[in-house]
């Protein structure tokens, strides 16, 4: 229904516009009765108008546009010409549509507007007949003002045409009460371009930047009181400017939401679920392009919410709660931020299943869940790979998952986070930038060149001097940490990160504490400049694929910093750390982030060569005896926790013919639904994060392609192709999942 | 057929680019290093308020890197419609040449270079090579 509003406000506020043109072009027309370009012109007027009314069922509306087209079409077409009596039989059937439409605006309907005597006169004039105007028409002649009519003429006219039912009193004023303010759809409204208004945002981005030089040079030179007071104006001026240009782009986030009382509903009866959708903070307001980028997250999330988030009536019920749950939705500004919140009043999320299901996925190890805290195991549903849900339904769960939602938010500056308690329901709060193009960010100066450090990422500032330094800043294994308010809290140094050579040798030690993939982390940096909004500008492909920087701005004196993709950074930076240390200490734990980097096993196979299978198509990896293997038809099978398990050798697999004998076999035991199949290897060589930079698609029968891992060849195996050749039938029954995550994994 | 280029020199050598390709020159702008970035990006350089990478062609062609003394200059140029700049020892002028003055580049050129010179025009005087701007650009 809302959306049906939508469509008939945009048809409203168009033909309004459409009507003022029409009655400029027709009063035009009288004075050069021949010009085919008015009349082509009016004719399409008419004719988009009838269109419109034809597809809203609004057949009135439809009736006399489709008479007054007809004429149009003959005068068009030079079958008639131009007289007195043409000109006012189209007025009057220009005012009869005028009325339909307010009467639409007004009512939603079209009421009761008489339209029999205008469709009678435009035929009559088709017909050839003189066209006389009726009687009772003539007021509805005389030109209707172009600004809101008086809607008491036309029914005037009406009741003395005697054609009309007299309309219900009430009916009358409430068309006459509602139409100042309704009219204002149209009148207190204008289109304009995107590209126009994307331009003064480039320029008002300029003058802030301008701004920022002004106020720095005047606040140097101290000195000048007059410089300093116009500075200050122009401070203020600027910022109101910039602020009033982003408003132009805001919309409220009810542009988004209106959508998704139907995606609930229908979700809820699919899935046999009764939900009340309650959305707060409708009329919260973001920039257009964000609500763009922010609306296939945002839907994911509320599917999410219904199909795994809340328990079906009957477990509901048996949980003590009323066999309606209900889906909040809630926006609302915070900090410079957008947040939206996704909240249910399901049955929560259950640390234990994601823990268990971490392992399972090999994603953590439960020495390492057990250092968690709750609210950091939640974060793993983000992990890549990593989906909860028991069953695949066709509403969520297909491999596209949490992670993807994460990127996407990330991708435009935003973070997400989920809160959780057991029984109760499930948050997910998304913080959202207002704007893409002003950040605030804090400046920052490593071996001598500056960086922006997005505020959204930044926590807070550390400053410790020589003699703190030195004694605060202690050593885990080789990691340094620093004890913030008693945890350990990762450095890391920026002039490392970048390869540069820090020029700070005073021993100080500058961290800026951030937060990024629910982790925090210090960053150590030479100095801090100050904090300032800059206006991002694009990276070429070329420098973003670095995955360090996420654009760069100019500062206040003309020169180009880069803005640190602290995201990535800390992606990057703490995986890598956490891959390098021995995984088993407790306090080292704290800095192992969810690793987006896809994770290979590397086994060893005959003939030396090194085959590379993704880790998350691993359930187990056991030890068992050669003796255990046995014959089924032409298959080797192994008895496996009461099951049968195909074997599968993956030397013969892949054409590799080994001599060695082994009394114990490794195997790697794959495992979806209640269906597994065992892959005899060599050996098992190492756990790595592939980062798919150098890889190559050189590869052979029963390979994906071939990569570089730790400057060794290593051949990616295609898994699908290998379980195939071990068990033809396995993914006829495996649900549907485990065999889309595969593909999606390679 | 005559083609208009506009020359400028690397380590003693003329290069020409198309004149519709190139945009402006510029002299002594202050760049900004991309650490991480591959050597040929000589950083990012502040055009009226539009970020551009520099490109060090230099490096690109396999020639003597730029010593701390030498102040390059940069000549921006439109590659399917984004501005880049490229640096260049000094910039020549804008030359009209014929094309039975070109001939492809002879079998001994090997290399990196090799795929960023389309070939020589030969001029009374000397050789002017004709640079692939897109190559020279995105190698």
């Amino acid at each position: 229904m809302d959306e049906m509003d939508e469509i008939v406000q945009e048809f409203l506020v168009e033909s309004h516009e459409n009507l003022d043109q029409l009655d400029r072009d027709l009063v035009a027309l009288e004075r050069e009765p021949g010009s085919r370009d008015l009349l082509a012109s009016i004719f399409r007027t008419i004719h988009t108008i009838k269109g419109t009314s034809g597809f809203l069922a609004f057949g009135r509306l439809e009736a006399v546009t489709h008479v007054g087209e007809n004429l149009l079409a003959r005068l068009r077409d030079g079958k008639m010409s131009m007289t007195a009596a043409t000109t006012d039989t189209l007025l009057a059937m220009v005012d009869v549509v005028r009325e339909l439409l307010t009467s639409i605006e007004a009512t939603g309907g079209e009421g009761d507007v008489d339209v029999e005597a205008v469709v009678a006169r435009v035929t009559a004039l088709l017909e050839g007949r003189t066209a006389d105007p009726m009687p009772g028409a003539a007021p509805a002649l005389a030109p209707a003002p172009t600004s809101a009519p008086a809607p008491d003429a036309p029914l005037d006219a009406r009741l003395e045409a005697g054609t009309a039912v007299a309309p219900a009193p009430h009916d009358a004023q409430d068309v006459e009460a509602t139409e100042p303010a309704r009219r204002n759809v149209a009148d207190a409204s204008i289109r304009v371009d995107v590209d126009l208004l994307d331009t003064l945002m480039r320029l008002v981005g300029e003058l802030v930047l301008t701004r920022n030089q002004i106020v720095r040079h005047a606040g140097a030179q101290s000195a000048d009181q007059e410089l300093a007071g116009a500075a200050q104006r122009l401070n203020l001026i600027a910022s109101e400017l910039q602020e009033g240009v982003m408003k132009t782009r805001m919309q409220p986030i009810d542009h988004l939401w209106s959508k998704l009382p139907r995606v609930v509903r229908d979700l809820g009866s699919a899935l046999d679920k009764s939900v009340e959708l309650v959305m707060e903070g409708r009329e919260t307001e973001l920039d257009r392009s964000l609500l763009e980028s922010v609306k296939d997250p945002l839907t994911h999330l509320v599917r999410n919410a219904v199909d795994h988030g809340l328990e079906s009536a009957a477990d509901r019920l048996v949980a003590g709660k009323p066999a309606q749950g209900v889906l909040t939705l809630r926006a609302y500004h915070e900090g410079g931020q957008v947040v939206v919140e996704v909240c249910d009043d399901g049955s929560g999320i259950d640390p234990a299943r994601v823990s268990a299901k971490a392992v399972e996925r090999g994603l953590r190890t439960p020495a390492q869940l057990e250092a968690m805290s709750h609210a950091d195991v939640l974060q793993l549903i983000f992990t890549p790979g990593f989906s909860t849900a028991a069953a695949v339904t066709n509403v969520s769960g297909r491999g596209v998952g949490m992670d993807v939602v994460k990127t996407n938010i990330e991708a435009m500056g935003g973070t997400i986070e989920v809160e959780s308690v057991l029984g109760r329901g499930t948050t997910c709060r998304l913080r959202i930038p207002l704007t893409l193009a002003i950040v605030p960010a804090l400046t920052v100066e490593c071996a001598g060149d500056r960086y922006a450090i997005p505020q959204v990422s930044l926590l807070e500032l550390v400053a410790l001097d020589a003699d703190r330094a030195a004694s605060e800043v202690e050593d885990v294994n080789g990691a340094s940490v620093y004890r913030l308010r008693g945890a350990l809290l990762p450095l890391v140094r920026l002039a490392d990160v970048l390869g540069v050579e820090s020029v700070r040798s005073d021993g100080h030690v500058l961290i800026a504490v951030l937060q990024a993939e629910g982790k925090r982390f210090g960053l150590v940096i030479d100095r801090v400049l100050s904090t300032e909004e800059i206006v991002v500008k694009p990276l070429t492909s070329r420098i973003k694929e670095l995955g360090t920087y996420s654009g760069a701005t100019i500062l206040g004196d003309g020169r180009v910093a880069l803005i640190l993709d602290v995201q990535a950074l800390a992606r990057r930076v703490l995986s890598a750390e956490a891959l390098e240390r021995a995984t088993g200490h407790a306090t080292t734990v704290e800095t192992t982030a969810a690793t987006d980097h896809l994770r290979m096993l590397v086994v060893g196979i005959a003939g030396g060569r090194r085959v590379a299978i993704p880790l998350s198509s691993v359930t187990r990896l056991e030890s068992i005896a050669a003796s255990a293997v046995e014959q089924v038809g032409s298959r080797e099978v192994v008895q496996y926790r009461g099951a049968i398990l195909p074997l599968l050798r993956l030397d013969r697999h892949l054409g590799a013919f080994g001599e060695k004998q082994h009394d114990e076999l490794t195997v790697v035991v794959y495992s979806a639904g209640d269906r597994s199949v065992a892959i005899v290897v060599e050996e098992i060589i190492d756990i790595v994060d592939e980062d798919a930079q150098v890889r190559s698609d050189i590869d052979d029968h029963g390979l994906l392609g071939s990569a570089l891992v730790r400057d060794r060849i290593v051949e990616l195996l295609d898994v699908r192709a290998a379980i195939l050749a071990a068990d033809p039938g396995f993914y006829d029954h495996a649900p549907l999942e485990a065999a889309t995550e595969l593909t999606e994994a390679l | 057929m005559s083609t208009r280029l506009v020359t400028f020199t690397l380590d003693e050598r003329v290069y020409g680019v198309d004149v519709d390709a190139v945009q402006e020159v510029l002299r002594g702008q202050p760049r900004t290093r991309i650490p991480l970035a591959p050597t040929s990006v000589a950083g990012l350089i502040n055009l009226r308020g539009q970020v551009l990478s520099a490109v060090d062609l230099r490096e690109q062609l396999g020639l003597a890197a730029y010593s701390t003394d030498q102040e390059p200059m940069l000549v921006v140029i439109r590659v399917s419609g984004e501005p880049v700049a490229l640096l260049v020892d000094s910039i020549g002028s804008v030359v009209d040449v014929e094309a039975d003055q070109f001939e492809p580049p002879p079998d001994t050129l090997v290399g990196v270079a090799r795929d960023l010179i389309l070939g020589a025009y030969k001029l009374e005087d000397q050789l002017l090579l004709a640079l692939d701007v897109d190559r020279a650009v995105a190698a």
